[in-house]
């Protein structure tokens, strides 16, 4: 039962990743490699604010400075790239990440540091031990991929979202300003980053300039398994991954090689089916 | 003052020159064709008008507005949209999300209804199949709800890229009674079509584009009637 629910509270920690990876991929094309760097500014957000001891303002700080860096990165980085070879796209995004490892570095050093936002404890769930924090993390995550399942399904910009990652071109002929909704992708993607940050501090309380960075490769690993572009297919496969992690660890015999039996399931799955659980297959257009 | 001023548009792909200097005007409340074979630069061109595609040289005058360098989706506001070849309706959305998407530009409740019936009443099909997922239609009411959908965002000037592309002679002669229709409710047409006979029987005016050039132009009588189209185009 603890397993269980800390595998779910993991999955949705990565499933909120996922979600980023996902819909950038959808919408914009391309592949976010900066994206788990999002999370450690993020976490080091949190840390700079917890000096007022307002843990509220913290998570509100982290969300806003977030996404202000995800768009900003949008502009300055992916755009001008935009039409561009995936390639080009890709080198830059992997530069970015290292550009915002680095600059964490340089101001806040390389030891990793303390941050404590709420002393959650744990409780007494259905006679097993739970923390509390795994609770709190599963429960946010449900609604805010209701929420966005419920936005994207039902408002105008989110079926615009829809249109765009369909055809960017007859998208445009509908009056869509494309730019906006890749920009508003960002922000979204950015904003659950910075509460993925959260919770992974609730979890492990150590901010470190590398932090974003396996969280970041499992959640994108989470959206492939789950089939890339696919919202309800980055929380399958954040579940998923997050279910085989707990359990693995389990197992003294099997704990040390987590990583890599999470990776082998990537492999299998991209040989099984290419596009993942959930993912269409693409007609790729001349 | 014409409508739509094509002055002079150039587009390259790479070094390989797809229109070299395109020239016409449509008037206001015309239907215009621009006829020619596959690979001509009609495509081009069409894409290159509403900046889908980036122009190298040449301008695009609307109802006496600059566009040349305008963002397609700003395009669309100003009142000019556009069928695109194959259609590209969104194929995971329902029929009736496709026409709000088509709608977008357009906020108010009260005329999107009326649209909506308008467009109900024009293609029954469409009514009956509204909450279907558009990648399921047959290619004729795909065609339907792509025109449609265009004309949700009441355009003074709708551009057709080859509307009557794929589809059996039956639906063929039903697309160009609802060009004529949309036409006859105000809507200015651009045409673009291999179809030269039915495009010519239904055109004011029309041009004829060889090898990414204009090379003939003329009332749609006129270049129907004339020996080269007719040898070239007309199958005699």
């Amino acid at each position: 039962m603890t397993t269980a629910i800390n595998g779910l509270s993991l999955g949705g920690i990565y499933a909120m990743i996922a979600l980023g990876y996902t819909m950038v991929y959808g919408i914009a094309k391309m592949l976010n490699f900066a994206h788990g760097d999002v999370i450690m500014i993020g976490g080091y957000m949190i840390y700079v604010t917890m000096a007022t001891g307002n843990p509220l303002l913290a998570i509100a700080v982290a969300v806003l400075s977030c996404v202000i860096l995800g768009v900003t990165i949008e502009k300055v980085a992916y755009k001008p790239l935009r039409g561009a070879s995936p390639l080009a796209v890709l080198i830059t995004a992997i530069g970015i990440s290292y550009l915002l490892q680095s600059l964490a570095q340089i101001i806040f050093g390389s030891a990793a540091k303390m941050v404590t936002v709420y002393e959650l404890g744990s409780i007494q769930f259905l006679g097993a031990t739970v923390q509390l924090s795994a609770l709190v993390t599963l429960g946010v995550t449900v609604v805010v991929m209701a929420a966005l399942t419920l936005f994207v399904k039902f408002t105008r910009v989110g079926r615009a979202m829809i249109a765009v990652s369909e055809d960017r071109g007859a998208a445009q002929l509908m009056g869509i300003n494309v730019n906006g909704i890749i920009t508003l992708t960002f922000a979204i993607g950015s904003a659950l980053a910075a509460l993925a940050g959260l919770f992974y501090l609730l979890k492990a309380p150590n901010v470190s300039s590398t932090m974003g960075a396996m969280p970041g490769i499992k959640a994108f690993t989470a959206a492939v398994i789950g089939g890339i572009g696919s919202i309800p297919g980055a929380m399958l496969g954040g579940i998923l991954l997050g279910i085989v992690e707990s359990v693995s660890y389990k197992f003294a015999a099997i704990a040390p090689y987590t990583d890599a039996i999470e990776f082998s399931i990537l492999i299998i799955i991209l040989l099984v089916r290419p596009n993942g659980f959930l993912g269409k297959k693409r007609r790729e257009k001349v | 003052m014409a409508m739509l001023e094509v002055n002079d548009l150039q587009v390259y792909y790479g070094v390989i020159c797809a229109l070299k200097g395109i020239s016409f005007q449509v008037e206001q409340g015309q239907i215009v064709s621009l006829i020619g074979a596959n690979g001509a630069g009609k495509t081009t061109m069409m894409q290159s008008i509403v900046s889908l595609i980036p122009k190298r040289e040449g301008t695009v005058v609307f109802e006496g507005k600059d566009i040349t360098k305008t963002p397609s989706h700003k395009i669309v506001r100003l009142g000019m949209t556009q069928v695109p070849e194959g259609r590209r309706i969104f194929q995971e959305l329902t029929v009736y999300e496709n026409l709000l998407m088509g709608a977008y530009t357009n906020k108010d409740q009260q005329s999107f209804k009326r649209d909506l019936e308008m467009i109900y009443e024009r293609f029954p099909r469409l009514a009956e199949r509204k909450n279907q997922i558009a990648g399921t239609l047959s290619g004729g009411e795909q065609q339907m709800l792509a025109m449609g959908r265009a004309i949700m965002c009441h355009p003074k000037l709708l551009m057709l890229d080859e509307p009557s592309m794929g589809l059996s002679p039956l639906l063929v002669d039903q697309v160009f009674e609802i060009i004529k229709d949309i036409n006859k409710d105000g809507t200015t047409i651009l045409l673009v079509e291999q179809n030269a006979g039915k495009s010519l029987a239904i055109s004011d005016q029309a041009y004829v584009m060889e090898n990414g050039k204009i090379v003939l132009s003329g009332t749609g009588a006129e270049l129907a009637s004339s020996e080269k189209v007719k040898k070239a185009y007309l199958g005699g």
